[in-house]
């Protein structure tokens, strides 16, 4: 077994609009589901990243008192947490197939230094960079 | 404060200010902002304030100065140009204004970074256009009025235009 990083979490305003979200607009899979009374172990893959899982809470009891998790909410939905960023090897063909899943774009394919990048959201306010090698032959200006 | 406003409404204010962001070289009323928030003219203005920090009219003017200094920096474009592509409407408002905001000319700008040696080449291009944006916690008028004054007074009590 190998070292590493293995899961990192990100808060979400609701876990089930959350899965929905990353599993059938994005792709990704279930890697984790786990109910322990008011408390939910959630983390999800992509599918070419086994060794990886991206754990999406939700702010509460037990783990924070109320005015925590309020704050918490508040800064998520503010997009004031730091983004997340996903390698894709088509930045133009991802951007294609996410809106037409209904991702919430905050910036389209943009060509600048050799690579193509696009800025998205999730629906609780988590932002996300997708970066992708810009193709010499079929090379856009964006 | 702003942890007392809903963080329905929050998300809300964020879209718009993602679309000040996407766009910002667009001009920007506080009812198409409202609009896109689902709120109210009055309401938008107080409560993306509250949320943000600063009004939606300075944070649009904060976005513009980071990409006109980006432009600067990476391309080899006439400052006039730069000036029409990211919003503004005449040459003299963006020249007085981005010195105003940043301290030093367009053409001093382009001239520094130019010099400097580009070791933020391994962070996303995003990310180093963000570091780079100007904190304009005072209104711009205000900034130019205790310059020429040589003073440090508190900031004045600025209502959102």
């Amino acid at each position: 077994m190998s070292q590493g990083v293995d899961v990192v979490g990100i808060y979400v305003r609701d876990q089930d609009e959350a899965l929905a979200f990353y599993v059938d607009k994005l792709g990704f899979r279930i890697h984790t589901d786990v109910v322990n009374g008011s408390f939910r172990w959630l983390t999800v893959q992509h599918p070419e990243q086994p060794s990886f899982q991206l754990g999406l809470f939700v702010p509460g009891p037990p783990m924070q008192d109320e005015a925590t998790a309020q704050a918490l909410r508040a800064l998520v939905a503010k997009g004031a947490m730091p983004p997340m960023v996903m390698t894709v090897d088509d930045c133009h063909e991802s951007y294609a197939r996410f809106v037409g899943n209904g991702v919430e774009f905050t910036q389209e394919p943009l060509e600048r230094f050799g690579k193509v990048d696009a800025g998205f959201r999730d629906p609780s306010g988590n932002g996300w960079k997708m970066i992708g090698e810009a193709k010499r032959t079929t090379a856009k200006t964006a | 404060m702003a942890i007392e406003l809903d963080p329905g409404l929050l998300r809300r204010l964020l879209r718009a200010k993602d679309r000040m962001d996407a766009s910002s070289h667009e001009a920007w009323p506080v009812g198409r902002l409202a609009q896109v928030s689902g709120v109210s003219e009055a309401h938008f203005a107080r409560s993306f304030r509250e949320a943000f920090g600063l009004p939606p009219h300075r944070y649009l003017l904060t976005r513009r100065i980071e990409r006109a200094s980006a432009l600067l920096r990476d391309t080899d474009q006439p400052i006039t140009d730069i000036a029409f592509q990211t919003g503004w409407e005449s040459l003299g408002t963006f020249g007085r204004t981005f010195r105003d905001i940043t301290g030093e000319s367009p053409g001093a700008l382009r001239a520094r970074v130019r010099s400097e040696a580009g070791a933020l080449e391994r962070v996303p291009h995003c990310i180093v256009g963000a570091a780079g944006r100007p904190g304009l916690t005072i209104a711009v008028s205000e900034k130019r009025r205790r310059e020429a004054q040589g003073t440090k007074s508190p900031p004045a009590n600025e209502e959102p235009k």
